[in-house]
């Protein structure tokens, strides 16, 4: 399946080339776990087993949850409540189903952020990011969706709030809506498809991380140099990388280890704390929180969505351009939508020869400014929507387009980038230290 | 994962304050030193006994807790009282509807403490949690994290921050509250002090009887927190052994690749 050479699979008893010659299955397994990886990768690469573990976590403890649980709009609520006193060890499922999304997102953010300092998007890895990318919109479906699920009031209003966003859509968006409410509001037809939804989207996910992995695995991992492991002969791609088990397997485990420690703690000693006081209050359609805000981990596009106001120049252009058709809410859809699909193009906006951000001088600023920027958008999503708070946000929304839009294509061709090594051995032997025999 | 925290406090906060602000004043939520804070608090049998019978006397005349089966009353990490107790306290306490008849009848440990006399009355039983979005000072959410501040600490604040003026708006008289968001609740204050008489003598003045109902309604919101905690220190026992066996591991498996000679044993 890769490309680096190295040894395949071998049938030796009788029965392993019975089975062979049938099913090849052994040797698709082998293959994948003895993978050649980039003997120089940093702790940043153990985000990816994270993710699939979170995967598992949410998909085990989702699966009991839902034994347990009614999605009716006069049961939901009621149904949580009966999971977390009646139902043996419910209160800690459902905590780790909780706080397994935080985990989750906090997870995908520091991968995604990862691939973009490294490089890890450009050529010949595009189609593992665009999976990714469509692997990260589909985690964003299936945690608002499960958001909804218990009946509280952030979920009955955020659902009112984000599903509302499709009605800005011009001509389409109402009857849109309806559509995807299954009625005129957020109601019983609302909470049953969300639920159904909810449950199938995690499996689409499953089947879009092994193409994720397959993809990668073609290609091969990229590593903090970005060089490429030498593929001339497997003597060589054996100075470069070792196989994925035991090597990373073992490092990764215990990575998760320490961070399921952390985990622990927080679902056992503070299991609501990064949660929404008002969700357990039981949705009631006639009353309206003061505030209403998605989780955390949405806070950053929300901000970007409400950035956009009518006083905006770029808004009051593109209404005038479009004679009213581009209304601020519609535009604020698009900015959100926007915000995301920049980063999917990303791959193509880069027009830098040199893959890691760790031999790019200038870019490394840009970069950085970026990651504080996500995380001043995240804060500024928390806030409400008034000045000073709505001008951070346009600020915020703007660096983030202009990062991909401008700054990216630009780098690429006024940056002189810093000399990197010319293999990974070198760099890890420079680094890391010098191997005593050849790595078998 | 700090910067999150703070944020979801300033959201918290936000909320919680967002009527207090418009009233020109902050809402204030005084910090108690709760037996079941921290990682190994447990809740207090005796005070959570209390509670139940100040509950019973004082918040039950309006308000209702229709998620808290009374048999729990009965649990070892709640109340704890024993089942000939608790089942001779729904009898005596609690009028339940029939399911099959629709008559009211004495009620059975089976059976939910009622839901609120009064529609205004906000259900108790997750009263606690509900309010518990006190992340101060500034939103940094260190009252939360390391005084261990929440809806017991709200309800506290509430039930003592009563200054003793009141209004008449709309019809309805509103009691001017240092803790409540706006300043003003229609709630007539519930406590005084010797509302009621405990069987050992324990103090009943305002500010024990408040701590003691905020406690049972902690309870109420939260009954499994002793076996959730001991969940968690467990994982956070083993993983962390776990964790050291791993880092172990990997130290040695990775010396001969790093050029290190590995460990001796």
């Amino acid at each position: 399946m890769s490309g680096i050479p190295h040894d395949h699979y071998e049938p030796t008893t009788k029965g392993q080339k019975w089975l062979h010659r049938r099913l090849p299955i052994a040797g698709l397994l082998y293959d994948t776990i003895m993978i050649p990886t980039p003997k120089n990768l940093n702790w940043m690469w153990i985000w990816g087993i994270v993710l699939t573990f979170c995967l598992v976590l949410q998909i085990v403890t989702g699966i009991v949850l839902a034994m347990h649980y009614t999605p009716h709009v006069d049961e939901a609520f009621a149904s949580v409540e009966h999971i977390m006193r009646n139902v043996n060890g419910g209160h800690m499922i459902r905590y780790l189903h909780m706080n397994g999304a935080s985990l989750f997102f906090l997870a995908v953010y520091i991968h995604i952020f990862r691939g973009l300092y490294y490089g890890s998007y450009k050529a010949p890895r595009e189609i593992t990011w665009i999976i990714g990318m469509l692997i990260y919109l589909l985690m964003m479906g299936t945690a608002f969706m499960g958001y909804v699920l218990p009946w509280g009031q952030m979920s009955f209003w955020g659902a009112t709030v984000i599903t509302g966003l499709f009605g800005a859509i011009p001509f389409i968006g109402e009857a849109l809506q309806t559509w995807l409410l299954g009625g005129p509001a957020v109601d019983n037809a609302t909470l049953n498809r969300f639920f159904s939804l909810h449950y199938l989207l995690p499996f689409i996910i499953a089947a879009l991380v092994a193409i994720h992995i397959w993809a990668f695995h073609t290609t091969g991992n990229n590593n903090p140099t970005g060089v490429e492991v030498r593929r001339t002969s497997k003597a060589e791609a054996e100075k470069d990388t070792v196989p994925f088990w035991p090597y990373f397997v073992i490092k990764d485990l215990f990575a998760l280890a320490v961070i399921m420690v952390i985990f622990f703690a927080i679902v056992g000693f503070m299991p609501n704390y990064l949660g929404h006081p008002d969700n357990y209050i039981e949705a009631n359609p006639l009353v309206t929180p003061s505030h209403i805000v998605p989780e955390w981990y949405f806070l950053p596009f929300y901000a970007i969505l409400r950035a956009f106001t009518a006083d905006v120049w770029v808004v009051m252009a593109a209404s005038w351009i479009t004679g009213g058709i581009i209304n601020a809410k519609f535009f604020g859809v698009l900015a959100m939508f926007g915000s995301i699909i920049v980063m999917l193009l990303a791959p193509w906006l880069d027009t830098s020869e040199v893959r890691s951000g760790r031999y790019r001088p200038m870019f490394k600023w840009w970069f950085w400014l970026l990651v504080i920027d996500f995380v001043v958008l995240m804060w500024a999503g928390a806030m409400p929507a008034e000045p000073p708070y709505s001008t951070i946000s346009l600020i915020g929304a703007s660096y983030w387009f202009a990062y991909f839009l401008v700054i990216l294509p630009l780098l690429g061709v006024i940056e002189k980038p810093q000399p990197q090594p010319q293999t990974i051995e070198e760099d890890f032997d420079a680094h890391v230290g010098k191997a005593q025999a050849p790595a078998e | 994962m700090l910067k999150k925290i703070g944020i979801s406090a300033i959201v918290a906060l936000s909320l919680s304050a967002g009527g207090a602000t418009a009233a020109g004043g902050e809402a204030h939520v005084e910090d108690i030193d709760f037996s079941f804070e921290g990682p190994f608090g447990t809740y207090d049998q005796a005070q959570l006994q209390r509670g139940l019978k100040i509950y019973t006397r004082v918040c039950a005349a309006c308000h209702g807790m229709k998620y808290v089966p009374i048999r729990t009353l009965h649990d070892e990490d709640g109340p704890g009282m024993p089942m000939d107790q608790v089942r001779a306290y729904a009898e005596q306490n609690v009028m339940v509807e029939d399911e099959e008849t629709g008559e009211l009848r004495e009620a059975k440990p089976v059976d939910h403490f009622p839901e609120s006399m009064d529609p205004n009355a906000p259900d108790l039983s997750l009263i606690a949690k509900k309010r518990a979005g006190f992340h101060g000072p500034y939103g940094t959410g260190i009252n939360q994290l390391f005084k261990g501040m929440g809806g017991p600490e709200y309800i506290y604040s509430l039930l003592t921050g009563y200054t003793g003026k009141d209004k008449m708006e709309a019809g309805t008289l509103f009691y001017e509250n240092t803790a409540f968001p706006g300043g003003w609740i229609a709630m007539a204050p519930p406590l005084y002090g010797e509302d009621v008489e405990f069987n050992d003598g324990h103090a009943n003045d305002l500010e024990s009887e408040a701590e003691d109902v905020s406690a049972f309604l902690m309870w109420a919101a939260e009954p499994k927190m002793m076996a959730r905690k001991q969940a968690g220190l467990t994982g956070v026992i083993f993983l962390t052994v776990l964790s050291v066996l791993l880092y172990l591991t990997n130290k040695r498996l990775w010396a001969p690749i790093k050029g290190k000679k590995p460990p001796q044993g």
